[in-house]
């Protein structure tokens, strides 16, 4: 089965102040239809770059995509003219964000926001795309949808302000939805309640979805499949199950011996010493050397690429043998 | 519709009042202040002191301060303004005359500047950093730096003078003598608060650009001026309307040089020739309208930002 999206070699390059270095590198996946994606990695490993990348939203004349293809559904993101990938964006692809308070116009109603874009992608009238988009609210689970269409932004809670942007950006049906750390932002029974609706809707629409998190308790809820990325490099991906139980990348492993379930105890949560690396000053070889107790001097020296350790289950380490079981403390 | 939000506009009357109360007394007290008196300017140097005193009775000045601010205050509830010592006639028919100069000029001139300036900080902020931007920066920088007066003076050298395409000075009779009278006096003051409004508009246009709801816009397929008009604009003009609001506030009272540059026969000559010849009267009354003026234009200023910002609850 041809994947519905596949990333290959994708990297992203920053101009800043005269120099000039990547944020993101040799990123790799492919994505089936009504599978969810999981991208986990700490602030700044290059997740939310890799996602706007996607969609050739990357903020600024900074941030350009240096090399790689995003084929969707066969046709190729990264060589489109800007006109093109625009008629992708919400029709194809939808977005939603960590902070929905800050990506809702505040002066425009709920409804006008979930409105304009049917009516830009399907050239329907406004009346038909305001009875569409009333429906379209009832899905995300809005009660009242038919008057809470007319409030505005700050009239809505944090949740139901997410749901209003999954509406809109599911609002011309794409196959796809990239969600930025759609739960971030919200308390933990809203939470929930967001990773259930994204679940359900994947199983009524057969969309597929990259949930980006830090998370891992919200991949092991929702996600089908892992990446992890450190340092702008994917380190790991696989089915989640596998990666889960059985990491074979250092980095991986201790990450999950940092959730709270693996925890040693009351008050105690292990933690993973050392800091990220920032991106224009990466560490030689693999990223993570320098925090990884692992490391040997070829570590520092060559940059290890992702290979199949198990049918599905990449990892960039050439040192571990076997999948590390017994997370570390 | 939350007609709720709307409740304001009744409350705002009262609140009048005290902002009037204030503003008399001041006024009242501090043309008084100022040395001289109305009667001897009148009659001249060479006047008796039985004439000085008969126009002091005459006009009420010999009775005691504040039992002159009641009658003044009495007599402004029942509509009249009192009578002008320099004019002899009522203050109010006075005003009456002058107003609509004045309204017109900034009228015209705030239209004018709106038309300058909403384009020009589009297109600055839109194509920040290159060569538009900073044209169009350098100019509204110039525009802050030009004193109006000299500014005024030099369109009349080129545009009246030299191309006798406007004229020089004064105030039609028809309608569109007026209006052809008034474009010199409206572009002066149109160029220094387009200058003002443009550079505020250009910086909330960038910021509202790289804000995450046009980002979120973008993702959904729209395209850069349709996130322009729809999503930028809108929350661009917010912080302007009150910006517009105060300069308007400043420019009732300010338009005393333009109107003197171009013998406008406004509001600003009759308050500077009040002050100069001591009418008290005329003085007062025209403060009492400019700071009534001023009120009614931030009440405006709040209505508009009410019905474009569902967020402000006044």
């Amino acid at each position: 089965m041809t994947p519905l999206l596949a990333v290959k070699n994708l990297a992203v390059r920053a101009k800043m102040h005269g120099h000039e270095f990547d944020l993101v590198e040799d990123v790799a996946f492919s994505l089936q239809r009504g599978e969810i994606l999981g991208l986990v990695g700490e602030s700044g490993s290059g997740k939310s770059v890799t996602c706007r990348a996607l969609l050739r939203l990357l903020p600024g004349a900074n941030l350009s995509i240096t090399s790689g293809e995003i084929l969707f559904d066969g046709r190729d993101f990264a060589k489109m003219t800007e006109t093109q990938i625009r008629n992708e964006r919400g029709a194809s692809v939808g977005m939603i964000f960590q902070n929905p308070a800050s990506h809702l116009d505040p002066v425009m109603s709920i409804g006008d926001q979930v409105a304009e874009s049917i009516v830009l992608h399907r050239g329907v009238s406004k009346a038909e795309a305001w009875s569409q988009t009333v429906d379209l609210l009832r899905q995300v689970g809005i009660p009242d949808p038919e008057r809470r269409a007319r409030n505005f932004a700050h009239e809505f809670s944090g949740g139901m302000k997410q749901r209003a942007m999954i509406a809109a950006a599911l609002a011309c049906d794409p196959q796809l939805l990239i969600a930025d750390e759609p739960t971030t932002a919200l308390d933990v029974t809203v939470q929930a309640q967001i990773l259930r609706l994204l679940m359900d809707l994947r199983d009524k629409r057969g969309l597929s979805i990259i949930l980006v998190t830090h998370d891992l308790g919200v991949v092991a809820q929702a996600c089908d499949s892992i990446a992890v990325m450190y340092g702008g490099r994917i380190v790991e991906r696989g089915p989640k199950r596998d990666v889960l139980k059985a990491p074979f990348h250092p980095y991986t492993s201790r990450l999950i011996a940092c959730q709270p379930a693996h925890g040693l105890g009351a008050g105690l949560l292990p933690s993973i010493p050392g800091q990220p690396p920032s991106a224009g000053d990466m560490p030689s070889g693999c990223r993570f050397h320098p925090r990884c107790d692992l490391a040997q001097t070829s570590c520092r020296e060559t940059v290890p690429g992702l290979k199949e350790r198990v049918s599905g289950h990449l990892a960039a380490c050439p040192i571990t043998e076997a999948g590390i079981t017994e997370a570390r403390p | 519709m939350n007609l709720h939000r709307y409740r304001f506009i009744l409350a705002r009357p009262l609140q009048l009042l005290p902002v009037l109360f204030g503003i008399s007394i001041i006024t009242f007290v501090l043309v008084r202040l100022i040395p001289g008196d109305p009667a001897r300017v009148l009659l001249g140097a060479k006047s008796t002191p039985e004439a000085v005193a008969r126009i002091r009775a005459q006009f009420g000045l010999d009775e005691p301060i504040w039992l002159q601010y009641v009658y003044f205050v009495k007599n402004l509830v029942l509509g009249d303004m009192g009578k002008s010592i320099l004019y002899k006639m009522p203050v109010l028919q006075l005003i009456g005359e002058r107003l609509a100069p004045t309204l017109l000029l900034i009228l015209g001139s705030v239209i004018l500047a709106l038309a300058l300036a909403i384009p020009l900080a589009s297109i600055a902020a839109t194509r920040r950093g290159r060569l538009a931007d900073h044209t169009i920066r350098l100019i509204s920088t110039a525009g802050l730096g030009f004193p109006p007066f000299w500014l005024a003076i030099m369109l009349i050298i080129v545009f009246s003078v030299k191309f006798d395409l406007f004229p020089v000075a004064g105030y039609g009779d028809t309608w569109g003598d007026r209006l052809h009278h008034l474009a010199l006096p409206c572009f002066t003051v149109a160029l220094a608060l387009s200058a003002v409004i443009t550079r505020n508009l250009r910086a909330s246009m960038i910021a509202e650009l790289a804000s995450d709801h046009a980002t979120a816009a973008r993702a959904r397929g729209l395209s850069e001026r349709r996130v322009f008009w729809r999503h930028v604009l809108p929350n661009a003009v917010i912080p302007a309307i009150n910006l517009l609001a105060v300069n308007i506030g400043w420019l009732i009272g300010g338009t005393v040089v333009i109107e003197s540059v171009f013998s406008i026969p406004g509001m600003g000559q009759l308050l500077v020739r009040g002050i100069f010849t001591r009418d008290y009267m005329v003085v007062q009354s025209v403060a009492m309208v400019f700071a009534c003026a001023t009120v009614i234009v931030n009440f405006l200023a709040d209505v508009l930002t009410v019905a474009i910002d569902p967020r402000v609850e006044l």
